[in-house]
């Protein structure tokens, strides 16, 4: 099935077959190997990716129900040399070890701190309303579908709550 | 030209005179900006031209033989380019180090989830539909599933001992324990699941795949598939993380190569993440007896650690739980006896830690159990019972700083406050207690090369078939090639993880760091007695420093000594007699604040810290990172992670990360690592031993110690899920 997807701002067309999830179509057809697969089934957060501005799990919907969307991946971001300040923060945070949970990771986190600028509450989170104060507590609660088996969640935290601006280095 | 190590005699320390600097140094991987821009390629991600893509079937019976793959119907699908199976496919992955196939053959079943066919079709989705439909038959046999209940229950001769007179100490003892603890099956999940793309290049197979130990690697695939090892070349740059899943040669590579070979043209085989859990290896269930006896010093007079645990028929390994028991603690009169009783599950194989993991889940809980029964603070005990020499063997330690890394914990956390009495600390719902325990792991040095080459622009290029699965090899051999040769870390470029490169020690059993490190430091020392010679002075009195060298008088940039010709030395570490003469180890010690809901029985950890000490440390930053890896997994260990067998036919019930319980973001505090300054003169030329091990063994009896500080109720049966707790909190 024809596609068109407009992928960290360009636009990709493509034939395919309508069972392909998102997160196939990025890593099998186009070459957009950085968005990650862990599970396949939502269990892990290693394919978050931003669609229509809010983060998702790619592989738990299909390339065919995106005709038109706007999708930012981890590629969208920055590359080596011009790195956004969350991935860089990453870097010097150790905010991993083997770097496979790490672009979803950041995906997510990208997402995260929208949803925080909007006031978006959490299960931590003292009140429903007003701002909310990015403590280590909400931070490691919004990011709980995230998987790291390398662990690197002090870095994880470290690295967010920096790039947001709640604590210096 | 070479340079060679037999590690036969302590060595100088000659990283403590280099000029550079930036050894140690807390220095951001230099991989860093391609993980985190997802420009890092892992295996599954090289895509190939004409590549077909395969989807591995397993077995619905859990013992028995394959009849027939039943396959006419799903060979006539769209897309479908083959059906493959087998006596040359592997029955589960080899086991670390083994250098040679592990069990093969697709016809006779030993587990329920052993993987029996491979679905080669032109797409992914075209593949894995037609896996689903594939319905081979099955005749089963009975089988054994659960070891408490299995008919074979080995004890093999040399993983016994019996010293002294344990029964006669337990008796004359002042204070004793006799428990059992049983810790339930792990599984390493790493995020990464198992991939391998195999293309045939002539008689050439090149293996893309995500593996830990390539040296062994490529002797397994090439075994398993019946051609030279000079014919297999694997590629390993990025792995994403192993924990010891990856040691050995798995399922998915050696389906993957047949039928490549076969068809013609590359394929790309992924497993599942329900395939990694059942068909890759899973740490083995344990229950294990300790039974520990003091005087009335507190001083250790027994220490008895029998354990069973359970592995299918055939296999070699069996978890080695007393791996630290045997050199932690004093105790004249000593028992082990070890049960591996041979069941129908998942391979059981080496899980980051394979023997402290779960051993000192044990010990260090039936420790904190001994010290209560003899009025002893826990920490006191333990200092108590630090051997002069090795209680088995008499053989004295290397560098040993564990009763310093107690010591400093303790001020750390604050231990002098800790209430002995459990219970005492409530805010509102949270009870709250502390608990300590000690951290061990044997040092191992392993057999390594690497090429260095000095080029005439005055940068360094590293190579050795060395992986990097997260554990900061980049960092660490950039470093040590920058401090030798008095470069800046940025004129280092690492090349890692293929075959063709000189073969090292792989990642595994925290060997890798100071075994490729002590081959890369051997190669720059060789490269150092050149430049030593072109300048004119002793190789001793040569200095590096940012690109310049000075001796003898005189000082010339490195480029001018390079102007007769680059350098290139092959570096070679073997270990020797110092592993056989001294016992070497890593320690630490594990301090834990947790708070135990008195009303569901949850347990949080609130605060956590390790002291640890590991010879010299590498990179701060990277060492750091695999301490917090280790205590996570202790966390993981003593609170979530249980592989749950289904006790009719032994299958995996949980087999995915919704199920299985790994530590989340939530369940982890900001932890606090500390290293202690030492060197060990025995470990190797760098004086470093092994570390990304070391932060889960005893992790998890913190966490437990902890929670009986906190409310009173010693889970002996890990891990501590609500339920156990509540149910002894009501009493
Ligand atoms: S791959 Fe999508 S959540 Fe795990
Ligand atoms: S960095 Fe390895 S899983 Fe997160």
């Amino acid at each position: 099935m024809q596609t068109t997807l407009k992928i960290n701002g360009e636009s990709w067309t493509l034939d395919v077959d309508p069972r392909t999830s998102l997160l196939d179509a990025l890593r099998h057809h186009l070459d957009l190997t950085g968005t990650k697969k862990g599970c396949d089934h939502g269990q892990c957060g290693a394919c978050t990716i931003i669609l229509n501005g809010r983060r998702i799990n790619s592989c738990l919907t299909l390339a065919v129900m995106h005709d038109g969307d706007e999708i930012t991946t981890i590629e969208g971001l920055g590359e080596p040399g011009r790195l956004n300040p969350m991935q860089e923060a990453f870097v010097r945070h150790d905010g991993y070890q083997c770097g496979y949970c790490t672009p979803g990771q950041i995906m997510s986190a990208t997402g995260m701190l929208d949803e925080v600028s909007q006031g978006w509450p959490s299960h931590v989170s003292a009140s429903l309303e007003g701002d909310v104060p990015l403590s280590r507590e909400e931070v490691a609660e919004r990011m709980s579908g995230n998987l790291c088996r390398c662990s690197a969640y002090p870095g994880i935290v470290r690295a967010i709550r920096e790039t947001a601006g709640e604590v210096s280095e | 030209m070479n340079k060679h190590l037999k590690m036969d005699a302590p060595q100088k320390r000659v990283l403590d005179e280099t000029a550079q600097g930036t050894l140690g140094r807390p220095l951001d991987r230099p991989e860093g900006p391609l993980k985190v821009s997802g420009r890092a390629a892992y295996s599954a991600e090289y895509q190939l031209p004409n590549m077909a893509t395969g989807v591995l079937v397993r077995a619905t019976i859990t013992h028995g033989r394959m009849t027939s793959l039943n396959d006419e119907a799903v060979r006539g699908m769209p897309g479908i380019l083959g059906v493959f199976t087998g006596e040359r496919f592997l029955r589960n992955p080899a086991q670390g180090g083994a250098g040679k196939a592990p069990v093969q053959g697709a016809s006779e079943v030993a587990y329920l989830g052993q993987p029996v066919a491979l679905v080669v079709a032109e797409t992914f989705e075209q593949a894995r539909h037609a896996a689903q439909q594939l319905r081979p038959t099955f005749a089963g046999e009975p089988a054994d599933t659960h070891p408490e209940h299995a008919a074979q229950v080995d004890r093999p001769d040399k993983k016994q001992l019996d010293q002294g007179d344990v029964d006669g100490a337990m008796q004359a003892a002042a204070a004793s324990v006799d428990v059992v603890y049983t810790t339930p099956p792990h599984s390493s999940a790493p995020m990464e699941p198992h991939a391998s793309v195999a293309e045939w290049q002539g008689d050439r197979l090149i293996l893309r795949g995500s593996y830990q130990m390539l040296k062994y690697n490529k002797k397994e695939l090439a075994d398993a598939i019946g051609v030279a090892p000079e014919n297999v070349r694997i590629l390993s740059p990025y792995v994403g993380g192993g924990f010891g899943s990856k040691l050995g040669i798995a399922p998915e590579a050696v389906s993957a190569a047949l039928a490549a070979r076969e068809l013609g043209r590359p394929v790309r085989v992924v497993m599942s993440r329900q395939q990694v859990f059942e068909g890759t290896m899973r740490r083995s269930e344990t229950r294990q007896r300790l039974r520990l006896a003091v005087d009335a010093d507190g001083v250790l007079t027994a220490l008895e650690h029998d354990a069973r645990v359970s592995n299918l028929p055939g296999e070699s390994f069996s978890e080695p739980v007393q791996q630290a028991t045997h050199f932690l603690y004093r105790g004249e009169n000593r028992r082990h006896e070890n049960e591996i009783a041979r069941v129908h599950r998942t391979c059981a194989g080496s899980v980051r830690a394979p023997g402290e993991a779960v051993g000192m889940l044990a010990l260090e809980a039936a420790m904190d159990e001994l010290a209560e029964a003899a009025g002893i603070d826990p920490i006191e005990l333990r200092k108590r019972n630090i051997p002069d020499t090795h209680p088995e063997n008499g053989i004295p330690y290397s560098a040993r700083s564990l009763a310093e890394c107690l010591d400093e914990g303790a001020r750390r956390f604050g231990w002098g406050q800790r209430d002995l009495r459990p219970g005492q600390r409530r805010e509102g719902e949270w009870l709250i207690g502390i608990g300590v325990a000690a951290a061990a792991r044997p040092n191992i040095l392993s057999d390594s090369r690497a090429r260095v080459t000095l080029r005439e622009d005055a940068t360094a290029l590293v190579e050795t078939d060395m992986t990097d699965i997260g554990t900061g090899t980049y960092s660490v051999l950039s470093q040590l090639a920058a401090e030798m040769l008095g470069l800046p870390v940025e004129s280092v470029e690492v090349r890692l993880g293929d075959t063709d490169l000189p073969p090292a020690a792989g990642s595994g059993g925290s060997w890798g760091a100071s075994s490729s490190g002590s081959s890369v430091f051997l190669a720059c020392r060789g490269i150092r007695e050149t430049l030593a010679r072109r300048i004119g002075c002793g190789a001793e009195a040569l200095t590096l420093q940012d690109g310049v060298a000075t001796g003898g008088n005189r000082r010339e940039t490195l480029r001018d000594l390079l102007a007769e010709g680059s350098i290139e030395v092959e570096g070679h570490i073997e270990p020797g007699e110092t592993a056989k003469e001294v016992s070497q180890a890593s320690y630490g010690a594990h301090f834990v604040e947790v708070a135990v809901s008195a009303v569901t029985g949850e347990v949080r950890v609130r605060r956590m810290l390790g002291v640890f000490a590991a010879g010299r440390i590498l990179n701060e930053k990277t060492a750091r990172s695999q301490c917090h890896g280790g205590m996570i997994w202790g966390i993981g260990s003593a609170l979530t992670e249980e592989i749950a067998h289904d006790p009719r036919d032994g299958h995996i019930v949980n087999r995915d990360l919704a199920e299985y319980h790994i530590p989340v973001n939530m369940d982890v505090p900001d932890l606090d690592v500390t290293f202690l300054e030492e060197r060990d003169d025995h470990a190797s030329p760098i004086q470093s031993k092994g570390i990304g091990e070391l932060g889960i063994s005893g992790a998890g009896a913190a966490v437990i110690n902890a929670i009986y500080n906190a409310c009173g109720v010693r889970v002996r049966d890990y891990p501590a899920t609500p339920d156990k707790i509540i149910a002894q909190l009501a009493e």
